[in-house]
C-alpha cells in the first residue's frame, strides 16, 4: 500500500519554469494556498496558470510568476474584482486566455478524457472567439449541421487541489457544500497533488461524511500533504470560513508597490509555519 | 402606498421578469434587489420557481436576504457548480446578470474595458455570460443607470445580444432570449426595430427624458412608455418580510 505523503516543498521542487499548473477550488473558496505560498517562495517562473481564479491567481501575478492565465473569471467573492490580477492585466504583463465558464469546464474534462476537444454551444458569437484566434469551431456531422465551439483540451502538467480530509493513499473527501471541479483538474494533469486539512485513517472517512463526499479517488493522486488551515485565507467549509479581514488586507496591498512589498515581506517571505502563526496572532 | 419607493418598484420589476416561467431555475447572480424580486415572484404568482441559496443548495422557504449563513432554509435539492451547467445547457434557467456595459443591440460586457491585450480596466472575465445567452432566458440588473453602462457598442462581447444571435442562426438564435434590463430608472428590452433597445417602462417618479439623458444611445418606443407598477399592500408586506433591514434602499436609494 503506497504511502503518498509529501510536502509543499517537494511539490514545488518538481515544478519547472514554463509549466502549466491548475489549481482547484473556486474564487476565494478551498484553494490550495499553502502550495501557492510555497511557489511564491521558490524561483519558478513563467507559469501558465489554469484556475477558477481567486487569490491564487492574484498572488502569483503580483509575485511575477505568471506568463499566461487561462480563466473564465478571477474574483475574491466578497471583493468582486481581484486587484492584483487587474494590475497584471492592465499593465499587459500577462497573456490571457479568457473563456466562458462552460468552455473552461469542458476543456478540463476533454483533457481528463484524453480527447482533443469537446463540442459546446457556449462561446459561439461572443468575443471569446475573437480574442482567442486559436479557438476553432466544428460543424455537427449530422443533419442539423450546427456550428459549435471545439473547446480544446486544457492539458495540465501539474494540478493541485485542497480537500477537507484525505488518507495517506490519496483518497480525498470534501465536506463543504460544493466539490467544485477538483477531480477534473486532477484528471487533466500529468502530476497530481492534494493538500488537506487533516489526514485520517481510511476507515474514518465514514465518520466525517457520507460516501458521497469521497470525491477524489487515489488513482487520481500522486502526493498528499496534510496542511491544516492550508486554504487560508480562502474558505474551507465546514472547517473554517473565509478570513474576510485578511482578504481585505491582501486586497489593500495592491494599492501601491510599497503596500505590496510590506505585505509580501511580512506574510509571504516566511515559511508556512510562520505564516500560520502570524495569521493567528493578528 | 405612499410609502413605496423606487427600490420597491425595482423589486416588482425584478419579480415580473419571471412571470410565466414556471418550473425553472430563477437565478439572480448580482445585487440584492434581484434576489428579493425572485423570492417575491415565487411567493406570489410563480410558485414553482426553483431558487438557490446563492451557493449549492436549492431552498424552498423564502427566508430574508442578508441574514448570513445561519439560516440555510429548507433544502429541496443540490446544485453544485458543475451540475449548474446541466441546467444551463438544457435551457431550464432564467439568469439575472450584471453588466458593466450594455450596447444598443443587447450585447453586454463584464470582461474588460479597452484593448484585450492591455485593458484600461480589467473586470471579472466573461464568466458564464457567453454560454448563458445562447442557451436560456437572460435578464440584466443595472443599479446605476448611466452613459458609462449604456453604450453604443461594448468593448468586449461577453453576453450575446439578439441581433448577434440572429446572425448566428440555428439553435443559438432559437435559444437566445434576452428578456429585460432592469435599472434603477427603467425597464428596457431589445424588441425594437432590428433588435434595438426599446424603453418599456420608467419607474415611478422617473421621467423618460431622464432615462434618455443617461443612456448613451437612442432608445426606441419613447412615445408609449408605461410606468412600473408599485407593489400591492400584500406584496409590500412580503417585501418587508424578505428584506426587513431595508437593504434594497442601500442599493437604490430613491
Amino acid at each position: 500500500m503506497a504511502d503518498k505523503r509529501t510536502t509543499e516543498a517537494e511539490i514545488v521542487g518538481e515544478l519547472e519554469d514554463g509549466m502549466t499548473i491548475g489549481f482547484g477550488g473556486w474564487g476565494a473558496r478551498r484553494k490550495p494556498m499553502s502550495v501557492v505560498r510555497a511557489i511564491l517562495r521558490s524561483p519558478v517562473k513563467d507559469l501558465t496558470v489554469v484556475s477558477w481564479g481567486g487569490p491564487d491567481v492574484g498572488l502569483l501575478c503580483a509575485a511575477g510568476k505568471v506568463r499566461k492565465l487561462v480563466y473564465a473569471f478571477v474574483s475574491l467573492d466578497s471583493i468582486p474584482l481581484e486587484p492584483h490580477f487587474r494590475l497584471a492585466r492592465q499593465s499587459g504583463s500577462v497573456e490571457a486566455m479568457e473563456l466562458d465558464e462552460g468552455m473552461f469546464y469542458w476543456g478540463l474534462y476533454a483533457a481528463g478524457l484524453r480527447l482533443p476537444f469537446m463540442p459546446n454551444r457556449a462561446g459561439i458569437g461572443s468575443d471569446v472567439m475573437r480574442v482567442n484566434p486559436g479557438l476553432k469551431t466544428v460543424r455537427s456531422p449530422y443533419e442539423d449541421g450546427e456550428e459549435l465551439v471545439a473547446v480544446p483540451a486544457l492539458n495540465l502538467d501539474v494540478a493541485v487541489v485542497h480537500m477537507n480530509r484525505a488518507d495517506i493513499r490519496g483518497n480525498g473527501q470534501f465536506l463543504g457544500p460544493d466539490p467544485y471541479f477538483d477531480e477534473l483538474f486532477l484528471m487533466a494533469a500529468k502530476r497530481r497533488f492534494m493538500t488537506c486539512e487533516r489526514i485520517v485513517r481510511t476507515e474514518d472517512f465514514a465518520r466525517e461524511g457520507s460516501f458521497h463526499t469521497l470525491k477524489v479517488t487515489r488513482m487520481l493522486v500522486d502526493g498528499v500533504v496534510e496542511a491544516p488551515n492550508g486554504a487560508h485565507f480562502t474558505s474551507c467549509a465546514p472547517d473554517y470560513p473565509r478570513d474576510e479581514a485578511f482578504l481585505a488586507h491582501y486586497a489593500a496591498s495592491a494599492a501601491s508597490p510599497q503596500a505590496w512589498s510590506d505585505f509580501r515581506r511580512k506574510y509571504l517571505d516566511v515559511e508556512e509555519a510562520d505564516y500560520q502563526r502570524l495569521v493567528v496572532q493578528r | 402606498m405612499s410609502s413605496a419607493r423606487v427600490a420597491d418598484a425595482c423589486v416588482i420589476a425584478c419579480a415580473e421578469i419571471y412571470r410565466g416561467n414556471g418550473e425553472i431555475l430563477a437565478n439572480p447572480t448580482v445585487g440584492t434587489i434581484p434576489f428579493i424580486g425572485a423570492k417575491l415572484a415565487r411567493a406570489t404568482f410563480e410558485p414553482d420557481l426553483i431558487l438557490t441559496d446563492g451557493e449549492a443548495m436549492l431552498v424552498t422557504d423564502d427566508h430574508s436576504v442578508g441574514t448570513g449563513n445561519g439560516h440555510p432554509g429548507v433544502v429541496e435539492g443540490w446544485l453544485p457548480y458543475r451540475l449548474t451547467f446541466d441546467v444551463v445547457w438544457a435551457g431550464r434557467r432564467h439568469v439575472v446578470m450584471g453588466a458593466s456595459q450594455i450596447g444598443c443591440n443587447g450585447d453586454t460586457n463584464i470582461s474588460s474595458i479597452g484593448p484585450y491585450e492591455k485593458p484600461s480596466a480589467q473586470l471579472l472575465g466573461p464568466r458564464g455570460a457567453p454560454g448563458n445567452t445562447v442557451n436560456h432566458l437572460t435578464s440584466y440588473w443595472v443599479p446605476n443607470h448611466s452613459r458609462r453602462v449604456f453604450v453604443e457598442k461594448v468593448d468586449f462581447v461577453s453576453g450575446v445580444g439578439p441581433a448577434r444571435a440572429a446572425r448566428l442562426g440555428g439553435r443559438a438564435a432559437d435559444y437566445n432570449d434576452i428578456r429585460f434590463v432592469i435599472s434603477n430608472l427603467a425597464m428596457i428590452d431589445f424588441k425594437g426595430e432590428s433588435g434595438c433597445a426599446r424603453l418599456i417602462a420608467v419607474h415611478p417618479g422617473v421621467t423618460v427624458d431622464e432615462v434618455r439623458e443617461k443612456t448613451g444611445f437612442p432608445l426606441q418606443g419613447g412615445d408609449r412608455v408605461a410606468t412600473t407598477r408599485q407593489p400591492t399592500p400584500e406584496e409590500m408586506s412580503i417585501i418587508q418580510r424578505l428584506d426587513p433591514k431595508g437593504l434594497r434602499y442601500q442599493e437604490v436609494s430613491t
